[in-house]
């Protein structure tokens, strides 16, 4: 339990945008290290001679980015904003002051980095040089329980290729699934279009946009090593990383080993006659960069955005557990 | 493992010079060149506005991209990185833009196909070089020495706009296309189709298909 004098506590909204700013170059200059372990153990492995020299520019890259304080890669894909707020946690300014924080906290690093202004209107083109525009960045929030932080992540995801969407039926199954996940990792693979090796996240049932939704969280918002809870589901996660492995395809699509360096599985409830899927991938410019700014106002900074807990799964039926524990 | 053969090119690059570069090869380039991308191409062609400059101002080397740059108070510019797009997708513009242009050198993402190439690059005496990665967006953006101009900035914007660079052993590049047009992504491609068949052993295709679908894996979606 929160005391009461902890519960009055507001988060200064200039702490936020300090923070968000910061977020933005760090996702932006410095490969995730979870990502780099990942990708170092790829190399291990690679025998194709192209794809090894494709690995080791990039490693060297990586390098010139942190020396140079310059962006890792020139196309800053599409930033976006992941929020978590503890269920006592205050913001001065409330929620409309937050967005409006991170809205300016993307401008400005536009600028300040710099990063390409990548967002435009889809029809008149109209750019406003800062990656902000209308919906644009995206901002999605979830919640946790007895905590009075807030955490901001920003991803930065290339915004062409590596991701499809497919309306699958239960009589597709693991099969299907299986088929699908190689049509999008050998045709966005071919010439690297996806920019691999990836951390490839899956996305099975909810609506049709909730299964878009949990690919991407799954590719961008969980490190890599990790595993599903469940231990069947995590089976998957394995067994679809050694298949991607083996299509004899690496960096940029040619002959090699390294196409996934990690594979991810969300789930959500779906409809009783379907089976949506979506594939993600998440690039050799992996950009995601995290902070928790404490009541106080001040920031921790970590590359973990810890968005998949047991709370944000919804695993337990509440009602249930409730009674079961009233039983006790 | 073997190392790759690395060349350096000077730009404007002498048709003399390409003729040496091998599909696979590594290279570097020193000279002029300028970025130039689906917004300018449609610019230049179906707007008819022709070319923002000349040959001697532009380069003959044209790159799929545009940098992460801000415009100073000053009127400066600070270039960061840099990193292509890719460039399947301009070929329908490529007979007006190489008459246009004069280029001879293309730099993007991922290549084009051979048809591509030899329709448009081969009576050209263009190749094309390929990003690394993608992308080595810092190590381009340290090969940058200069920002010679910027063409088209209010009408295209930042990201879409004309960006002469004065660059020195910029890159890597891999050599996607040669003088007699093979690709290298191609080559590549052929090797790993013989194995695509195993690996869809026991799976059947969607309960529901779509429309234009193919399940010929040695195709390519571009």
């Amino acid at each position: 339990m929160l005391t009461p004098d902890r519960m009055l506590a507001m988060i200064p909204i200039s702490s936020i945008q300090r923070a968000a700013e910061e977020l933005m170059a760090k996702a932006a200059i410095e490969i995730p290290e979870d990502y780099l372990a990942g990708l170092r153990r790829c190399a291990d492995t690679e025998k194709g001679d192209l794809s090894s020299f494709v690995i080791k520019a990039m490693l060297e890259n990586y390098e010139a980015a942190k020396e140079d304080r310059r962006a890792m890669c020139g196309d800053t894909g599409l930033p976006r904003w992941y929020v978590k707020i503890g269920n006592e946690a205050r913001v001065e300014g409330g929620p409309v002051a937050l967005e409006a924080a991170l809205r300016r906290a993307t401008a400005r690093a536009t600028t300040s980095v710099p990063l390409r202004p990548n967002r435009v209107h889809p029809l008149w083109r109209t750019d406003h040089n800062n990656n902000v525009g209308i919906g644009a960045p995206e901002i999605e929030y979830a919640f946790h329980p007895d905590a009075d932080w807030i955490e901001l992540t920003t991803v930065h995801k290339g915004g062409l290729f590596g991701t499809d969407y497919r309306m699958l039926f239960p009589g597709d199954g693991i099969e299907g699934i299986k088929r699908f996940y190689l049509d999008t990792l050998i045709g966005f693979g071919k010439r690297g279009l996806a920019c691999q090796p990836a951390i490839v996240g899956i996305g099975l049932g909810g609506s049709k946009d909730t299964s878009m939704v949990l690919g991407k969280q799954a590719s961008c918002l969980r490190v890599v090593g990790s595993r599903n809870p469940d231990p069947r589901i995590a089976a998957l996660e394995e067994e679809f990383k050694e298949l991607g492995n083996s299509i004899g395809m690496g960096a940029m699509g040619f002959v090699g080993s390294s196409m996934v360096i990690d594979c991810h599985i969300e789930v959500g409830y779906c409809h009783t006659g379907g089976m949506p899927m979506s594939v993600h991938m998440f690039c050799l410019s992996s950009r995601r960069a995290c902070a928790r700014i404490a009541a106080d106002g001040k920031a921790a900074f970590r590359t973990d955005p810890m968005w998949f807990t047991d709370y944000m799964r919804r695993a337990t039926v509440e009602w249930g557990r409730q009674a079961a524990e009233a039983a006790e | 493992m073997p190392d790759l053969k690395t060349i350096h090119l000077s730009l404007p690059a002498r048709t003399e010079d390409l003729r040496n570069l091998e599909i696979g090869s590594v290279a570097y380039l020193t000279g002029r060149l300028f970025t130039a991308r689906e917004g300018a191409y449609k610019h230049a062609i179906e707007d008819g506005a022709g070319m923002p400059a000349g040959k001697d101002a532009l380069g003959t080397a044209n790159f799929h991209c545009s940098p992460a740059a801000s415009v100073n108070p000053d009127g400066s510019y600070t270039v960061g990185a840099v990193t292509a797009t890719a460039s399947f997708r301009f070929a329908k513009w490529l007979d007006g833009w190489f008459k246009m242009s004069g280029c001879n050198v293309i730099i993007g993402k991922g290549g084009m196909t051979s048809a591509t190439y030899r329709q448009f690059f081969v009576p050209n005496n263009a190749v094309y070089l390929t990003t690394v990665g993608y992308g080595t967006g810092a190590l381009l953006g340290r090969g940058i020495k200069r920002v010679a101009g910027v063409h088209w900035l209010e009408e295209l914007g930042l990201a879409q706009a004309v960006w002469v660079l004065d660059v020195e052993k910029f890159g890597p590049f891999l050599v996607e296309s040669d003088l007699s047009g093979q690709s290298l992504f191609e080559r590549e491609n052929a090797k790993i189709a013989p194995g695509l068949d195993k690996l869809y052993a026991g799976t059947k295709p969607a309960t529901m298909r779509r429309y234009g679908e193919t399940d010929d894996k040695t195709e390519e979606v571009i």
